[in-house]
């Protein structure tokens, strides 16, 4: 089936699963904190309007209520709150050296295409949409390891990880239509939570070792 | 009277071009809160121009004399084969968008060697960094191009045109990174910021200006409007594939106005958009350049892919 | 079901109140009777459900089954006596000021929350609200590992947290994907209720539930330990407090278990065929004689216990794998006792770290000449947990043993060789410490050893002959999950 043989939601969520991946694939090369937090911003409006374009397309209100949350959790607060700790340490100047930037790309293009490959068994039985918006979710998972593998800014990391979260939200949106409501509003809880804690760790942190750089937390090992 | 309208749109194209480079600086000056200079500044400048004695140094061969009249014929043959006004005409049936592509390249190929020509030390560096930038470019154009095509399953620009117009609105992945790609391959062969600052004779920086420092009179005047040309080509290019509605498919002469006010209308805004972006965005570093080219080229291939990926037929 | 409700009421009701007043001075008591309470609660609940079976509640968002039932009792019990030893713990940690009132507040709400997140796992009858609870039970003691502030706590919370964040996203994509699965299925309401996916368990698309396995076992793997994704474990407990430790060990691994388990069921009804067992069996065989042989090379008590319990949970990962009847039993046993003996163990150690002042093996010595209680407690302790008759493990990994050989007789001399190794590597470092010359400088402290020795007793009990409820649960939740009666 040709992509204008859809209908016009599938092209929506199309178009916006590719936008998504790449909106991974940006913060995965930025190597400014800042623009990178910017680019996680951006990231979650994009889901946003995914939930916004699914709850009017498919009448599920309470898709409605999923985007709201996201936007506001993950396009005002975190972003602000991370922006902030930037600035309060100082951090916003520095730039991150990438050593092996190739790698790490070409890694990401290779971990979409596994996500591609992982996928394959269920092509028979589902449709494009499903297995694009599946393969897209689970490649900005897999992207935002990569990233936490890749930088060593403990801000960095906690953007890894709640773009990890984004892709989760973007599996559930689009191939289930959101979850239950009681389960998306543990998951907003949860998510809340981590990122508060996080903000109590970056303090913990840059205490105890003088900065966020977590290269520098190595005083447990197996090897002595 | 087909080949009449043909040729009524090349004039038309060659014609606005200045006018378009006016409406872009007017925009720019607006923007910086400046006052601007006349929309037609651009048609006297070239005139104040053609009127002068070319001065040419005592060792240029005869390579830097004819340079310009190549560049700006090749150019004018590039606008023939682009769709301005209407589809189906029989100027777009002679060549392809890989033609289209090789006419920039031939013109900037004796642009490069004018430069090199007279043996100046800015022309042989804009010269050089001519040809990275390019050589950086075209590739990611190409990429953006052939998504196109591949969608139309045609390289011919108007049959692709066509093909968009007859889908109707079609939201496509593809053609979202294509259109990104697209619009930083522009920003950068037409030399524009952050690439490249036209108004600026800085030599640290300048490409373009570097190669055509030697030039005076009439020949500065040909490869002036030709490289204005080549942003009207660019922008006409990016409105009529990824915006194409409005353009005219019969040629009667209602539709054939409707072509002409609707491409001029999207040209408008193009360039208000560009010069939002030249106000908003500094120069980059030349270093970087290929950075942003590569990102670029990443677009073209994202588009690419996602064509085979999402939209294929399975 | 009233009584499950009242569970998560005393837990929620106890983040609020200590958070208000726990740093006051008797407040080890009143975290004591909170959970005392728990535990009787648990009681009734449990008499409820061997009088009357399997209780789900009217809008199904809960189910306790004879799968959860004793999970919930085991929670409960280890919660109380877990709390006894804390009382005594903090308050020693308080005196000699490692902690402000701030973060004894902080401690025993975040006591009661992890409480509550380990109920809510065990009680949920939603597959979603399984994963929050789970992540909330990080959110919940990542703090708790950064209790002392010392930059190596704080690196061992921030490598919890990242890892077992990172990894239970994991274990929710799966979770979407069994959602999915359960989606295109006409006839399922509400798709994520394990009852409804249990009962249309045949008709759910088996590639997609595959999938959907690999990612929750990865994901819960995380949160239990199983090697390669065990980082985070040895360090969490042995930089956080003690009691801490012993919690994580006994309850947390348990539900990751649980969680996998009761994903297991489902993906085994759709595909029939063995393919999650035979992930968990590679996983779990991997992670058992990895850990058996780091126990080797540790210098620090808490980290050797965290390896042996990465053992244990291996072992019990490859049992439920194997899927028998009998084998299944065995896990469901080996979870019960290894929780009992392992928070028993860790209470010691926290005695024994306490007593000598630091963590590290080569400087514990002598334990039985100035403290004999905690001697012998660490002694039958290890001799406990590696597997000595007559205690409970040596029956239910002998029973392990059993199932293997019937099974898979070519993966039993690994088993074999993975016990000895542990048992080698256990007393090797245990023996000293017991019997070795005491320091100088090394007094006897105030030991509160009572949760210790029930829970040792409980083991040999179990050891020697398993009570008929307990008995009849587990045929029942071994029936459940692998489909035939033990024995």
């Amino acid at each position: 089936m040709e992509i204008h043989q859809f209908d016009f939601y599938t092209q929506a969520i199309l178009s916006l699963s590719a936008l998504v991946g790449l909106t991974s694939f940006l913060m995965l090369g930025q190597a400014r904190l800042l623009r990178m937090i910017f680019v996680f911003a951006v990231q979650g409006l994009l889901l946003a309007f995914t939930a916004t374009v699914a709850a009017y397309s498919l009448d599920n209100h309470h898709l409605y209520i999923s985007a709201m949350i996201g936007f506001i959790l993950k396009v005002l607060i975190i972003p602000y709150m991370l922006s902030r700790q930037v600035l309060k340490l100082n951090l916003h100047r520095d730039i991150e050296a990438l050593n092996n930037k190739t790698t790490v790309m070409l890694s990401g293009a290779s971990l979409v295409v596994f996500s591609y490959y992982i996928l394959h068994p269920l092509v028979s039985s589902s449709s494009t949409l499903m297995i694009n918006a599946l393969a897209v979710s689970l490649s900005v998972i897999l992207l935002g390891m990569l990233l936490m593998i890749s930088h060593r800014q403990a801000i960095a990391h906690v953007v890894g990880f709640m773009s990890i979260e984004n892709g989760l939200f973007f599996a559930a949106i689009v191939s289930t239509n959101g979850m239950p409501m009681v389960v998306e509003l543990g998951i907003a809880f949860d998510v809340l939570v981590a990122a508060i804690l996080f903000g109590i760790f970056f303090l913990q942190i840059s205490r105890s070792i003088d900065s966020l750089d977590v290269d520098q937390l190595n005083r447990l090992n197996e090897v002595e | 009277m087909n080949w009449l309208i043909a040729i009524i749109q090349i004039g038309l194209l060659v014609l606005f071009s200045p006018l378009l480079a006016g409406w872009l600086k007017w925009c720019k000056c607006r923007l910086q809160n400046r006052k601007p200079p006349s929309l037609f500044q651009s048609y006297r400048d070239l005139i104040k121009l053609s009127r002068k004695q070319p001065v040419v140094a005592h060792h240029a061969s005869w390579l830097f004399l004819i340079a310009p009249y190549i560049i700006f014929s090749a150019t004018v043959l590039a606008a023939s084969v682009l769709p301005f006004i209407a589809i189906d005409l029989p100027t777009a049936a002679s060549a392809d968008v890989i033609v289209f592509v090789g006419f920039f390249a031939f013109a900037r190929f004796f642009l490069t060697l004018a430069g090199l020509d007279i043996g100046t030390a800015f022309g042989g560096m804009g010269s050089s960094r001519e040809m990275t930038v390019s050589s950086l470019a075209e590739p990611a154009m190409l990429m953006a191009i052939f998504t196109l095509t591949m969608t139309a399953s045609t390289t011919n620009l108007s049959a692709a045109i066509d093909y968009v117009l007859t889908q109707g609105l079609v939201l496509r992945p593809s053609f979202l990174f294509a259109l990104l790609a697209l619009l930083l391959v522009a920003v950068a062969e037409t030399g524009r910021v952050p690439v490249d600052n036209p108004v600026t004779h800085l030599e640290l920086t300048m490409i373009h200006e570097a190669m055509i420092l030697e030039y005076s009179g009439r020949h500065l005047a040909l490869i002036e409007w030709a490289s204005q040309l080549k942003l009207m080509i660019y922008g006409v290019l990016i409105a009529n594939i990824f915006f194409p509605w409005g353009i005219a498919q019969q040629f009667d002469i209602h539709s054939l106005a409707v072509g002409l006010a609707t491409i001029l209308m999207k040209l408008a805004g193009l360039a208000i958009v560009l010069a939002i972006s030249e106000t908003a965005v500094a120069k980059m570093r030349l270093f970087r350049v290929p950075e942003y080219l590569s990102f670029a080229y990443l677009l073209g291939l994202l588009g690419m892919l996602s064509h085979i990926i999402l939209e294929v037929t399975r | 079901m009233l009584a499950a409700y009242l569970l998560l009421l005393i837990s929620a009701v106890g983040i609020g109140y200590f958070a208000v007043i726990g740093h006051q001075p008797n407040v080890g008591k009143q975290n004591v009777y909170f959970n005392s309470l728990s535990l009787f609660i648990s009681i009734i609940l449990a008499f409820n459900v061997f009088e009357h079976g399997n209780v789900l509640s009217d809008n199904k968002a809960f189910l306790i089954d004879s799968f959860n039932v004793y999970l919930i009792l085991l929670t409960a019990f280890i919660g109380l006596t877990t709390s006894i030893f804390s009382a005594s713990y903090m308050a020693h940690e308080q005196e000699i000021g490692r902690l402000t009132e701030a973060r004894l507040r902080l401690y025993y709400s975040m006591y009661q929350g992890f409480m509550l997140a380990m109920y809510l796992v065990l009680t949920t009858n939603n597959m979603g609200i399984m994963w929050v609870a789970m992540e909330g039970a990080t959110l919940a003691t990542v703090l708790l590992v950064s209790l002392y502030r010392t930059p190596e706590s704080i690196e061992a919370a921030w490598k919890y947290f990242i890892l077992c964040g990172v990894g239970i996203a994991q274990a929710l994509f799966g979770t979407i994907l069994l959602y999915y699965a359960a989606a295109k299925v006409a006839g399922i309401h509400n798709a994520l209720l394990w009852s409804e996916l249990y009962q249309n368990a045949q008709q759910l698309d088996p590639n997609i539930l595959q999938l959907a396995f690999v990612f929750l076992l990865v994901g819960y793997g995380t949160k239990m330990g199983l090697v390669p994704l065990h980082n985070w474990l040895p360090d969490a407990h042995s930089e956080g407090p003690t009691p801490m430790s012993a919690v994580l060990s006994g309850l947390l691994l348990n539900d990751a278990l649980y969680a996998v388990v009761r994903n297991k069921m489902l993906v085994d009804g759709a595909t029939q065929n063995h393919i999650a067992g035979a992930f968990m069996m590679g996983f779990g065989l991997l992670s058992f004689l990895v850990a058996a042989l780091f126990l080797h090379r540790q210098k620090d008590i808490k980290r050797l216990f965290s390896y042996s319990s990465i053992e244990h949970m291996g072992m019990m990962t490859f049992a439920f794998g194997i899927g028998g009847s009998l084998a299944t039993f065995a896990a469901l046993l080996h979870m019960t006792v290894h929780s009992l003996t392992k928070s028993a163990i860790f209470i010691t150690v926290g005695h024994a770290a306490q007593l000598a002042g630091t963590q590290k093996m080569e400087q514990i010595r002598g334990l039985i000449k100035t403290e004999p209680k905690i001697g012998w407690g660490l002694l039958i302790g290890t001799v406990a947990i590696a597997g000595f008759p007559p205690f409970g493990v040596f029956t239910s990994e002998f029973l392990v043993l059993l199932a293997t050989m019937h099974h898979y007789p070519w993966l039993a001399p690994l088993l074999l060789f993975g016990i000895g190794i542990a048992f080698a590597g256990l007393f090797r470092h245990i023996q000293p410490m017991v019997y070795g010359l005491k320091p100088e400088m090394q007094h006897p402290i105030s030991a509160n050893l009572l949760p210790v020795m029930i829970h040792l007793v409980l083991v040999l009990w179990l050891g020697l002959s398993i009570p008929q409820f307990l008995a009849d649960w587990f045929s029942q939740a071994t029936l459940l999950i692998s489909g035939s009666l033990p024995l």
